[in-house]
Order: C-alpha cells, then structure tokens, then sequence
C-alpha cells in the first residue's frame, strides 16, 4: 500500500497563535509574501480576545533551530491564522503542539488553544509548511486566497527521500510527542507516517475506527428511526461525536474502566459488544443483558468493563475516582476514564469528583465532550468563563483541548493523558470540542432552539466520518465503492439484528424479584412464587 | 410530649444506663460504651479483611468526630483510614465507585442528617444499581453514622432518617440500641454483600453496656432481620428502635407497679423488619405500643401498623395500636421546646394507660 511519505522540515514549528479573522487572514496572504522578514505589527497581534502567552516556548528543546531563527519562526507563525469555532462558540485558535499543561506550568490567560493534528508537507521550504487536516482530506496550504487552491502534493515519493528523511522525521515526532518517543525509535511503523495510530504493516486500527463509525452511524439511524415508529420507546443518537469516542477508545485498553454517561455507544461498540446486544438491550428481551431493568441506551457490561449507564449526569464521575483510586492501591496499569458533556460540569458531582482526583491523587481521565448543546442550553449560558477546560488548573490538575472531530487528536490526546495519569498518580481532564449534530434525544426537538441551517452546515462542514473517510481516501486507503459496500453491508447487519431482537421473547417475569440483594430476601421468594403460580393458573392472560 | 418535661435529657441517658444494668441478669461481663463497640467492630473487620477501609470527615486524625474510629489512623495508616474534603456526594461517589470495583468501603457521615446531600448517590447509585445493571455491579458498602436527635442541635441536625432509608429496596438498614447491637450488627453490616446504613445514635455513643463473652469474640455477628425481645411480658407490646428503646424500658419498669406486664422488643434492623417477632408478640400481648423518634406521617410506626392490619396479628388485637413518635414540626433549639417535641416516659406511659383500657383520652 502506497502511503505517501511527509516530509518535515527539522525546525519545529513553534508558534504564537494569533487571533486573525479570516478576514485578515487573506489580508495577511495578499500583502506579503511568506518569504518576507518583516514581522508583524503589533495591533495585529492584539484582538478582541486579548493574546495568547507562547507557553510552549517554554517547553523548547534547548538548541533547537527554531530558537536560533526567530524571524523565521514568526514568518511561519503569520499563516497560522486558524480557527476553530463549532456550534457559534467564541473562535478558538489552533494549536499543532500536543500538550498537556500541566499545574506547575503557566497557564494560558484568555483563550485555551484547541489541539489539532496538523502535518508538515514541504521540507525544501525552510518558511512555513504547517498545513492543517481539512474537511475533504485535503492538505492545504492555510494561506491560500480562497480562490486558487495550491493543493500540495507530498514532495517525497520515493525510498530514498524516505531514508533521508527517517531520522529528521523521527526527530520531530519525538519531540511532538515525548511519551511516544521510544516506541517511535524502536518501530519502524511511523517511517510514512505522522500519524501516531496508522500502522503501515496493517491499517488496522484506522480502518477499523472508519468502519466502526459506520457501523454506529447506521445503528443509530436505525434505531432512532424504530422510535419514531414506536417500535422502542427511547433512544438516543451520538452523531457528530464518533471521533471522541472512536478516538479515545482506540487509546485505550479494556482493562481501564469506563464510566460513560450516555452518548458512548461507540465506546461499548470499539470494545466489542455486538450488534445483538445493543438491539437486544433496547427490545429489553429476554437475552438483554440487563434483563429488562432499563430504558434503551443504558448499557452495560462487566466483561468489557463499562459500566452500566446510569441517568442522573455527573453521579459518574466520583464513581470513576474510586476505581481510579482502587486501581491505584491495587497497582494496576490502568486508569479510569470518564465520560460527560458540557452540561454536566455543572453539576455539584463535578466539582467534587475533580476537586477529590486531584487532592487523593487518583489516575482518572476526564472526558468532556463539549458539544455545544446541553438539551437546549447552549455553552454560552452554560460557561461565563473559558469553557471546561479553564477549571483544570484551579483543581491543580494537567488538561488540554482537543479537537474532537479529529480522530488523531483525540486518540493522541487520550494516549497522552493515560502515560501522564499512570506515571504521576494524577488525573488528567481533556475537554473535547465537537458538536451535537442530532437532537438530544427522541424526546427532543431540536429545531425549537436551534436553526436547522447551523446543524446543515456544521454537518456539512465539520463531519468526523466525513473528514475521516476523506483522508482515507486521500491516501488510497479507502475508495468510494468500499465505503458504499461498507455502508451497505452495515445496514443489513443493523436491520438483521433489530428484526431478530423485536422478534424475540420478553424478559420473563421471575427477573422482577432477582438482584434486589445478593441473596434473596423471604418475602420477595415468596412473591416470585406467588406470581409464577398466578400465571400458571390463568396462562391466556399472560400469553 | 406535652406532660411535664422537667428532666433534661442528661437525666435520660443516665436512667437508660441504670435501666440497662438492672434489666440485664448476666455473667461476668465487661463494660463497654457503644462508641468502643463500634470501634471494636470496625477495627475487628479491617484486620479482618484488607480491603475494607472508612472514609468521611474527621475520622482519621481528629480521631472522629465523636471519636468513634478512635486510634484507627494509628494502627490503619491513611491509605485506610481517610479524611475527605466536605463534600457528602463527592465522598460518597467515590466510595461507591471503589465498591462496584470489589472494595468495602465504610462511609461516615458526620450525621445522617448530611447524608441527604449524598441521597442520589446513596439510593440512585448504591441501593437501586445492582438490580438495574442486572447483577454486574454489586456495591458492598456500608453508610454509617449518628441519627436522630441529640442535645440542642436544632432541625437541621435532628432529623431520624429510618424511614427515609427503610423504604428503599436494595438497601438494608439497621439500628442498634445497646453495645451489643452495636457490634454486632456493625460486623454483619461491613461482612454484607448489599449496601447496609446503620442508624447509631449520638447520645448512646458514652452509655455503656455489659458485654457477655460472646460479644467479646472477633466473630459475634448479630444476623440482619432480626428483632431482640429485652423484657419479655404479657400484657402489651412496645416496639420501638434505638435511643427510643431505653423510654420502653423504663416505661416498662414503671408499668411494672402498677401491675401490667410490658413486652418490650428492640427491633435493631428496619430493613428487612423482623414481622415474625412483632406478629408473635402482638398475638402473645393483644396490645400494641409503638414508639420512635422520627415523624409520625409514614414513619416505621405506620410500616407496624399496616403489619398488624394486613395479617393474622389483627384478628388477635383487643385494642387498636399506639403510636407515639416525636412532633410533626422540625425539631426546635430551646431546651423546653425540644423536650415537648420528643416522646418521654409519661407520654409511653399514657398511650399503654389507653390501649389496656386505663384511660379513655389522650
């Protein structure tokens, strides 16, 4: 399999994020050139969200060369006028640098930047050569005018250029990501790629996210659609989050429990609960798994380690703190990672949870999808400050943003803060920006808060499954027609299982009195007994 | 409650003590407060067994907040012995989290009265969770703590939680009254598999019992779900829980002049109640007195009441049932005021003079 080959320049591209509209962004383009030493003036560098502290200077290596050239550094930093900005939320700048901030750092004051994965194409030109993942896979240079759209194509094509550039490769990638770095020297597997999770031997565990997406996509298309015919009573779709959960899943291993609150099906269905089993438990037949006790969507499952969905938000995040503190008495390489949206960090459980990680020294991973939406409160009346990610340092805590349409960020991010929880017992929040492309959930209706045109066009635009299939595709690992078969084929397995699961018999009545206690009590033997007696006795009332 | 209220409640504990002793005809037997009973019984399991550790407010170096896990830090060290920040559910959470994975947690409140900050995690978490994940997720943990009133501590540390508790299903709860009980039910509460809230008492935690040499033993566990029959009698029943247990007793003494033969029966565990023993006694006695602290609207008393009228026990009343529980307002500070809305003596004492016949109004 052909995978292009990335070249990079060695000189890290460090650089001050700067607020530019787009406007001035093509401004930028159009008055000078990238090869120009003039630097910026200063009342471009300030904007209406005040500036951002270059904190990764600080974590410079020493010597590095872009130490010594600081004109060329801010030649690169003039086209990194990129912005993140989902759901109408405040522009968010961009970050390539994957770090963790850490308490004993300086915090960012205003805005915490948003970590993308971006790739360095060009290693013949010393200026700029960020280039940054786009929607349709594209490797774009952010300059362009809009109108004329130099598409780069990797310059580096044969095995030479791959030798050449192995070590300089390596080099970056260490230093990009320092907890990798070891497995960076030893494996030859990232020799074409920057991306931490694509195996060259076997694309496994890329292609497997891909076509986990869309098997979850069309499940939940399904699904929500059998509620609407009244076939299941509830139901509740994670569309436009798949690569937060395909991504931190991918990162991590069944040993590390997981405390979801509701949105990740994709989690359950990366760890292996099957098709079956998801329409079994929404039928609440009798192969349920949770022998009828709950509404749709609240699975669970001891022998994947996910804990059972519970409907009050936020109760499971002090859960996780116990595990979290459990494996760590235990001594167990695992963490335990928890799972909630924008609008639980408002609640009291929250703040206890993360105030507790923090001071008991717990390995818990804390994942906030920020989706934008809590049912209709959108984050603006939810936050006056920064968003999630601004709490962590007040608890004295390590915590970065990601971008969680991208599939690589978030995988890196998760892999990152579990290297960082098991080394320093401590925990780590990651908050990740995404959006709720559906409704909250079939008893919403989201067109009463929010204009249809938004959803279209954050759908349009910022897909995670379209984004990924686009790079796949980008780079010939995936062509239309596999995708379309895919689909297909996913379709029919969705539809198999429901149709089996609907036709299957219900949980039978016994399991009304079994797991209130360990053992059970008298009176509730004799109830069963009572009952299994009254329907044997009258058997066409309970056909 | 509103009869004479002279004596104060330091008065009380010392005549339940009193009561104690002489009702109790033993062998050689130690003298142990129930604030060392417990402490014996959580030291005892945490030897016993290493994953079982306490956590709450100030039990580790303040020694508890009334000293109930004293020396426990010493001998435990932190990692089993902790000291959270003051956040119930915070605390609570956890604790329930490290429960699903194969810990035993012991969670103090400082009194019941704070657990109801942590009510969602203690019922939607704990009680309700193994029965809603089907068997996956068993939480044996224990919620322990003082409940009920206390001396000038006003409503918002006076409220008795039984009730409240004792309606869960998934949960257990127990109520010791004397050291015994204590201990007992404190080591089948923390060797439970199912989440287990025992109710103490902080105005026992200083009176002190004789404690038979099987009490003694590392092993004495009292099984939940069963009642204790302290005097036996013939001619009514008082049932009651707890602090309140000590009021039947000298109600009983006292009924004892005037020639009636009380049966007073310590129910120590409010969930699963022990119906047999209270449906024994009523046929035994045909009189039934109930007395608690807490509410009268759906209180433990009500729960007794729709016992005697569902079963067989109805048919062998000769007069309908007493209840005598605390006011139904909030519990006030005033001494006078606080006295007036307890039960006392005098108001046990009128509500047997009226099930035997001995009197015709309240």
């Amino acid at each position: 399999m052909r995978i292009p080959i990335l070249s990079i320049h060695p000189i890290k591209v460090l650089r001050t994020p700067r607020h530019f509209s787009s406007k001035s962004a093509s401004r930028a383009s159009k008055n000078r050139s990238l090869s120009s030493a003039r630097p910026l003036p200063q009342e471009e560098v300030e904007s209406d969200w005040g500036t951002i502290h270059d904190y990764k200077q600080r974590a410079m290596i020493p010597y590095h060369p872009a130490r010594l050239a600081p004109s060329i550094q801010e030649r690169t930093s003039a086209a990194q006028e990129m912005t993140l900005s989902y759901a109408g939320t405040v522009p968010i700048p961009i970050t390539s640098n994957l770090q963790l901030i850490q308490p004993e750092d300086d915090t960012p004051r205003g805005i915490w930047p948003v970590y993308r994965l971006m790739v360095s194409t060009h290693r013949r030109r010393p200026q700029n050569a960020l280039r940054t993942l786009e929607q349709d896979g594209e490797i774009r240079d952010p300059a362009y005018d809009g109108i004329n759209q130099p598409v780069l194509r990797p310059d580096v094509t044969t095995p030479d250029d791959v030798e050449d550039n192995l070590d300089q490769f390596r080099a970056f990638l260490a230093h990009a990501h320092p907890y990798q770095s070891d497995e960076i020297q030893k494996s030859g597997l990232l020799r074409a790629s920057k991306y931490p999770y694509v195996d060259t031997n076997s694309n496994n565990t890329l292609l497997r996210a891909h076509r986990q997406i869309v098997r979850l996509r069309q499940m939940d298309d399904i699904l929500l659609n059998a509620q609407r015919q009244g076939r299941i009573s509830f139901y509740l779709t994670c569309r436009g989050e798949e690569a937060i959960l395909m991504g931190a899943a991918s990162a991590l291993e069944v040993g590390d429990p997981v405390f979801a609150q509701y949105r990740e099906q994709g989690v359950l269905m990366w760890r292996g609960f099957t098709l079956e089993q998801f329409t079994n438990q929404c039928f609440s037949n009798i192969l349920d798994l949770g022998k009828g006790r709950q509404m749709p969507i609240h699975y669970g499952s001891r022998a994947l380690n996910y804990h059972t969905v519970s409907s009050p938000l936020g109760t499971q995040l002090p859960h996780a703190v116990g595990a979290a503190y459990r494996l760590k008495l235990a001594g167990e390489p695992n963490v335990a990672v928890c799972f909630f949206g924008d609008g639980s960090t408002s609640t009291p459980d929250f703040h206890s949870a993360l105030n507790f990680a923090a001071t008991l020294n717990a390995p818990a991973i804390f994942l906030c999808r920020n989706n934008g939406y809590a049912i209709s409160t959108p984050t603006s009346d939810q936050f006056a400050g920064d968003g999630v990610i601004s709490r962590a340092p007040g608890y004295g805590m390590a915590g970065v943003r990601v971008d969680g349409n991208d599939i690589f960020a978030v995988h890196a991010a998760v892999r990152e803060a579990k290297q960082y929880a098991l080394s320093k017992n401590a925990p780590v929040l990651i908050e990740a920006m995404t959006y709720r492309q559906g409704h909250h959930s079939t008893s919403d209706d989201s067109s009463q808060y929010r204009s249809v045109d938004e959803v279209l066009t954050t759908t349009e635009n910022h897909d995670p499954l379209n984004r990924l299939e686009a790079f796949l595709k980008k780079h010939d690992l995936l062509s239309e027609e596999d995708v379309e078969v895919m689909r297909k084929q996913e379709r029919n397995d969705v539809v198999k299982a429901m149709e089996q699961a609907e036709r299957r018999p219900p949980v039978p009545m016994r399991e009304l009195f079994t797991d209130v206690y360990h053992d059970m009590p008298l009176h509730l033997q004799r109830q069963q007994a009572q009952l299994e007696a009254h329907v044997k006795k009258y058997p066409e009332k309970y056909a | 409650m509103l009869s004479s209220f002279s004596r104060n409640s330091f008065v009380r504990v010392a005549k339940s003590s009193a009561l104690a002793k002489s009702t109790r005809a033993f062998t050689a037997a130690t003298q142990m407060a129930v604030r060392e009973a417990i402490n014996a019984a959580i030291d005892e399991e945490m030897e016993r067994d290493e994953s079982v550790f306490i956590l709450g407010e100030e039990v580790a170096q303040y020694q508890g907040a009334y000293k109930v896990t004293k020396g426990l830090y010493e001998k435990y060290g932190d990692k089993r012995v902790i000291d959270t920040p003051i956040t119930e559910m915070g605390f609570t959470g956890l604790a329930i989290g490290a429960a699903y994975k194969d810990l035993r947690p012991i969670v103090e409140f400082m009194t019941m009265n704070f657990s109801m900050q942590a009510m969602d995690q203690v019922i939607n978490s704990a009680a309700k969770q193994y029965y809603m994940s089907a068997g996956d997720l068993a939480c044996p943990i224990v919620f322990r703590g003082p409940n009920g009133f206390s001396a000038g501590t006003a409503a918002q540390h006076s409220q008795c939680f039984g009730a409240w508790y004792s309606s869960v299903p998934g949960l257990k709860v127990v109520s010791p009254y004397s050291s015994e009980d204590a201990k007992g039910l404190m080591k089948a509460a923390i060797r439970d598999p199912n989440p287990v809230v025992v109710l103490e008492h902080e105005l026992m935690y200083g009176v002190s019992f004789p404690m038979s040499e099987e009490a003694m033993s590392k092993d004495f566990v009292i099984p939940i779900g069963q009642a204790k029959i302290e005097i036996p009698g013939s001619d009514v029943t008082l049932i009651s829980f707890s602090k309140t247990v000590g009021l039947c007793l000298e109600a009983a003494e006292a009924l004892k002049a005037e020639g009636i033969s009380a049966e007073v029966i310590n129910l120590r565990s409010l969930r699963p109640l022990d119906r047999k023993t209270i449906i024994a006694s009523a046929k035994k006695t045909g009189r039934v007195v109930c007395v608690e602290q807490g509410w009268p609207q759906c209180g433990i008393c009500s729960e007794i009441a729709a016992i005697l009228m569902e079963t067989d026990a109805f048919n062998y009343l000769d007069a309908p049932m007493e209840r005598v529980t605390g006011a139904d307002v909030p519990m006030p500070y005033a001494v006078d005021l606080e006295n007036a809305s307890l039960p006392q003596v005098e108001d046990v004492l009128a509500a047997v003079r009226r099930t035997t016949y001995r009197k015709l109004a309240a």
